[in-house]
């Protein structure tokens, strides 16, 4: 007899084939943080997911463990808000660059700098997918959507250095072609106190790769050829350009207090 | 195996074997597990999944080293593999991890 899948029972199977296209990144992303929450042994009982609105806002209704799946932008707001209700609980985010960095932008600043105990992982496809392709704060310079049909004269948020300098304590940024590394940096994010933050670039074949020209293996080849794994970079030194180079690693792992930490200690000690 | 003369090392080297399983219906035919397999034991199938796809066929399932990497970079959760069991001469089962 054929044995199960390791993943099925991390997955809702009734709602599997998810609602990814064909060739989308996001299943692989969603994999590894599967794989991370097992190689964690965190007991499932503890462990939410929680997501915004978006192709990657899907993830949290495919995870068999609570989730729960809030309106656009809020998931940070949400995510908090559980975490401070319920300390013992190891709360995931698992939502796209439009969610998290456009209109949930000011959530995220400020979840990263009161260093709430949160892991953060955003799926970055550099467009809004799920609209039908229309430019983002990450799309690159130039390239080309239904709303910049001649090329997007904005530039795009560097997500890391944005993270580090609102205060997160890990900062990593992977590729899906590196989905072990993927895989290990949200294991260790899961295990760290404070605001954890994972940016996992992504090929979105369907609206972002068909203006651009790239089929699915062109993005890979850009990933392989072009990323240079430089852990502990320097947050502002890290392009993500496939002209410069895409650097890609562990940039930050610190510790500093916790808000949870902070306010029982003004707030709630005896004394 | 057989040898012509055992290599000095041959009991330290193991070499992994695994069985690769796909589930056809889960499929979106990507291509991705073909493209990455080390040892091409992947094709894609030339008939069609329930949706339209063609998944991909194994096409040479003794060749899989249990590297999961197909497991992993499937955006579907439609391929695995488990690793096999060998049972050495002389020595307990041994499971591949
Ligand atoms: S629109 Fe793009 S990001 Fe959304 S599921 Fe399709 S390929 Fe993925
Ligand atoms: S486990 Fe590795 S060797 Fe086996 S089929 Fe998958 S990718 Fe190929
Ligand atoms: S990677 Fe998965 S979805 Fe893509 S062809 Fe292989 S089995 Fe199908």
């Amino acid at each position: 007899m054929q044995p199960d899948h390791p993943l099925n029972d991390l997955l809702r199977k009734d709602r599997i084939p998810h609602i990814w296209c064909s060739g989308c990144g996001i299943g692989t992303i969603f994999s590894a943080c599967l794989n991370a929450i097992k190689a964690s042994e965190i007991d499932l009982s503890k462990v939410v997911m929680v997501s915004g609105i978006g192709c990657s806002g899907r993830g949290a209704g495919y995870i068999n463990v609570d989730s729960f799946h809030t309106t656009h932008g809020r998931a940070i707001p949400f995510a908090t808000g559980m975490k401070l209700a319920n300390p013992s609980l190891h709360v995931i985010v698992f939502s796209g660059d439009g969610d998290l960095f456009a209109i949930g932008g000011n959530h995220f600043i400020h979840a990263a700098r009161r260093n709430i105990e949160l892991t953060v992982i955003c799926v970055n496809n550099l467009n809004y997918g799920m609209t039908g392709g229309q430019a983002a704060a990450t799309t690159p310079n130039r390239a080309k959507t239904t709303t910049t049909p001649l090329g997007n004269p904005e530039s795009p948020f560097n997500l890391p250095l944005l993270a580090y300098a609102s205060g997160a304590t890990y900062v990593a940024r992977w590729t899906m072609l590196h989905t072990r590394d993927l895989t290990n940096s949200i294991k260790e994010a899961l295990q760290k106190k404070g605001f954890s933050f994972i940016e996992a670039l992504c090929p979105c074949p369907v609206n972002y790769g068909r203006r651009n020209k790239l089929r699915p293996l062109d993005v890979f080849k850009a990933y392989q050829q072009k990323s240079i794994v430089k852990n502990g970079a320097n947050p502002i030194e890290i392009d993500a350009d496939s002209d410069k180079g895409i650097i890609v690693g562990k940039f930050i792992d610190t510790e500093r207090p916790t808000y949870t930490e902070m306010y029982n200690k003004i707030y709630r000690s005896k004394g | 195996m057989e040898f012509w003369r055992k290599p000095l090392d041959a009991d330290d080297i193991h070499i992994t074997r695994g069985n690769v399983y796909v589930l056809d219906d889960r499929c979106k035919g990507c291509g991705y597990c073909i493209e990455f397999c080390p040892q091409k034991v992947l094709k894609a199938s030339k008939g069609f999944n329930k949706k339209g796809y063609h998944y991909p066929e194994i096409l040479k399932p003794k060749d899989c080293l249990n590297c999961h990497y197909c497991e992993i970079i499937c955006p579907d959760f439609a391929i695995y593999s488990i690793a096999q069991v060998v049972a050495e001469k002389g020595s307990k089962n041994e499971v591949n991890k």
